[in-house]
């Protein structure tokens, strides 16, 4: 049963709580990772390790650099994940 | 002290130790007497031939915070807990920020991140590896953090030379102030190594002491019954400032940062020099550094870690450096009490030479019980009112020696 896309968002912003400390009700679709919530590429990159756990995808590093925002991410996850 | 005034001076201290989290507690814990020194009941060191250490009083994580935290080694969240104290304790200085530096270090650096990543490579592979490994294993990143957080463009340096690292550390940020590279500088050492890899190590090396029945009792320098020194942790901070850029602040100032002396063994890259004579030279150029007379000197901070050897070769050595003046100095090391720190030691003892000198008490050297015959000093074991015996301004040395034949002596002077 695929996750929804609501179901994504707030298991991503448990992980953004966990590691860039941006508390879970900042992460909404429209931020962006690096303008909105001040989370730089070393932190995008376990945000990402932590993503692919959590949801079962891969996020290759071409694929990551196009992922701005969390509703990038969301769309990217409901679309690969198995 | 005027404005033209071109000596360096510390207005700000800071410490996270095993006998307390900040600067007063440990300060009124050495004062007691009191041993910061436990038995380690965790599984990794339950085949160690030494499982006591002086653990970290308070946990640097709830003051750093969670998330900053993860980003960085234990020995780089001692550093900053102990840089924020100090910075507080200045003032808070206002200084054009291209005037600001660090210079701060640490003997082995981030080693217990430097594990855990390994075990993460291991376990779970590259990609699982946090991308702070890197900040968090190289032993510049508490001066690089301490930087960050203070705005500092000055410099941020991190001299390396074990168990001396810290007290380079000092004297490389008088330096610093001397040669008109910066107004003010952070500087001082910082250590987290208590684990298995680093008490198997020094184990091997038959350094440490193996009194696990009797923790508190078992830094015991200058004792006959030493065998070895025991493990701790924690950092040591100093704002030193140029006595002009303090003056015109109006700032609180507990000693002149008068001078440094450094020599190397050229001998051994573990043992001391059965003579000194490295410790020796490196304590008679501190003294001409600092244009300081051996009869000004009240109060030595040892390095004295409680080996068999090392002890007894600095008692000798301070009697040699400061001739007959020697008879009257107050001799402590107060690693008796915190336990050896490392690359934080010679930064920790910097705060309690500093203070001794301030509060004109020398703090006291525990479990010295039967003196080794070799020791001629006055050890305190009891806290000893400092008074002049001959020249003033009264002056205070540190010292602090590392692996590898390093020897790093400071000079503080009353204000």
């Amino acid at each position: 049963m695929a996750l929804t896309e609501q179901e994504i968002l707030a298991g991503l912003a448990e992980i953004i709580d966990e590691i860039a400390g941006v508390p879970a009700d900042e992460v909404t679709p429209d931020k962006n990772f690096v303008d909105d919530l001040d989370i730089d590429s070393l932190s995008m990159v376990e945000i990402a390790v932590a993503a692919q756990d959590k949801f079962g995808v891969e996020i290759p590093d071409d694929q990551l650099k196009d992922l701005k925002t969390v509703q990038d991410v969301i769309t990217y996850v409901h679309k690969n994940a198995s | 002290m005027s404005a033209d005034d071109n000596r360096v001076v510390v207005t700000g201290l800071g410490a996270t130790t095993p006998l307390g989290g900040d600067v007063a507690s440990t300060w009124s814990a050495m004062l007691a007497g009191r041993s910061g020194v436990k038995a380690l009941t965790d599984d990794w060191a339950k085949d160690l031939p030494s499982r006591i250490a002086g653990v970290a009083a308070a946990d640097p994580v709830e003051i750093v915070g969670r998330v900053q935290a993860r980003r960085m080694d234990r020995c780089e969240q001692f550093a900053l807990v102990a840089a924020r104290e100090a910075w507080a304790d200045a003032g808070q200085p206002e200084v054009d920020p291209e005037r600001l530096g660090v210079s701060v270090t640490s003997g082995i650096g981030g080693i217990g991140s430097t594990l855990a990543a390994y075990d993460t490579l291991k376990e779970k592979g590259w990609q699982r590896i946090s991308p702070f490994t890197v900040p968090m294993l190289m032993p510049n990143g508490s001066a690089g953090w301490i930087s960050i957080e203070l705005g500092a463009q000055a410099g941020a340096h991190s001299a390396v030379s074990a168990c001396a690292s810290g007290a380079e550390a000092v004297g490389y940020g008088i330096d610093m102030i001397r040669s008109g590279r910066a107004d003010v500088v952070v500087a001082g050492g910082t250590e987290a190594a208590i684990m298995a890899l680093n008490m198997g190590a020094f184990a091997v090396m038959r350094a440490l002491s193996s009194r696990n029945d009797e923790p508190e009792r078992a830094s015991r320098p200058f004792d006959k019954g030493r065998d070895g020194f025991v493990l701790g942790e924690g950092a040591g901070m100093l704002v030193l400032e140029s006595a002009a850029h303090a003056a015109a602040r109006g700032a609180r100032v507990y000693a002149v940062a008068a001078g440094a002396g450094y020599s190397s063994d050229g001998y051994h890259i573990a043992h001391p020099h059965p003579e000194g004579a490295g410790v020796i030279l490196a304590m008679k150029r501190a003294l001409a550094d600092a244009g300081v007379s051996p009869d000004q000197i009240v109060h030595v901070n040892a390095h004295a870690t409680s080996t068999p050897e090392g002890d007894v070769a600095e008692a000798q050595a301070i009697m040699t450096a400061l001739g007959p003046a020697a008879e009257r100095v107050v001799v402590s090391s107060t690693k008796s009490m915190t336990g050896h720190l490392l690359g934080g030691a010679g930064a920790v003892e910097s705060v309690a030479a500093i203070l001794a000198l301030h509060e004109k008490t020398a703090p006291p050297t525990i479990n010295l019980e039967d003196p080794d015959d070799g020791v001629k000093v006055d050890v305190a074991t009891e806290p000893r009112p400092l008074r002049p015996g001959g020249r003033e301004p009264m002056a205070v040395l540190n010292n602090a020696f590392g692996f590898g034949g390093h020897n790093v002596s400071l000079v503080f002077t009353a204000p």
